[in-house]
């Protein structure tokens, strides 16, 4: 268990903490001496599911966001948690284009990005008790993070 | 810090800001609607040049620009666009409806 190292940030489903968020993350994963590409391809999976948290777990009300990230040899693992309202059927609240708010300007893109640009996703979600998305990435596979 | 919305005659710029996430999309979609309701625009020009980050927040608000010029009888297009943002375009496929022009960098001149 040696070769691990975890960090876990919770705070207001505020837009204006999108930023903050995705920055935390890729800040922890520096010590994988991530590329550029990969620091920025995290970046975005977050901030789609930080967005997803904030507009439809919680329809913009203020409750809290939970990032959970655990580092294994070279393994990202970025778990995002909300406690609101659920999803009825996350197989098709996956597929690319589908969104429940298009008045709002939802692309329908969010879990396409994530799949895109993470190599696991994984959503877990219960109607009335909340959506945990859980990613992992290979990050930096060029050196030793413990060295 | 420059200007969010330029209007010059018919045309409207808008410079993008370092990151369009869902919280700079909504301030740019209220404002720009806002100029887009009265001021006879024919023309809206998404300005990348500063833009390091986007994610499909940013996708729903130039979909939603172009529907409005769309209705309107207008055009967009999106200007000095960075590689990652590129590849957030090209991925969403939105390149397909807005033209984009590509920043130049040192190693295409």
């Amino acid at each position: 268990m040696e070769n691990t190292n975890e960090m876990t940030i919770e705070f207001d489903s505020r837009s204006c903490n999108e930023g903050f968020a995705r920055v935390a993350v890729a800040a922890f994963c520096t010590q994988l001496n991530p590329t550029l590409e990969e620091v920025a391809d995290l970046k975005t999976a977050v901030s789609e599911a930080i967005t997803n948290a904030i507009i439809h777990a919680y329809d913009e009300g203020v409750h809290k966001i939970r990032i959970e990230c655990k580092i294994v040899d070279h393994d990202m693992y970025v778990t995002i948690i909300d406690y609101g309202k659920g999803i009825q059927d996350v197989a098709k609240a996956m597929e690319p284009l589908f969104t429940t708010k298009p008045e709002m300007e939802r692309s329908g893109m969010g879990f396409a990005f994530m799949e895109a640009f993470m190599d696991e996703v994984t959503v877990v979600s219960e109607p009335g008790v909340g959506t945990q998305v859980h990613m992992m990435k290979h990050v930096g596979c060029g050196s030793s993070p413990f060295e | 810090m420059e200007e969010l919305f330029q209007v010059r005659g018919s045309i409207l710029t808008i410079r993008i800001p370092d990151e369009l996430d869902h919280h700079s999309a909504e301030t740019i979609r209220e404002g720009s609607e806002r100029i887009l309701e009265n001021q006879g625009i024919r023309e809206v020009i998404f300005d990348f040049r500063d833009t390091q980050f986007m994610d499909s927040s940013g996708i729903g608000m130039l979909m939603g620009r172009y529907r409005s010029m769309n209705q309107m009888g207008g055009t967009v297009k999106a200007v000095h666009v960075k590689e990652r943002v590129a590849k957030i375009l090209q991925l969403s496929g939105i390149f397909k409806v807005i033209p984009i022009e590509l920043e130049k960098s040192w190693g295409d001149v």
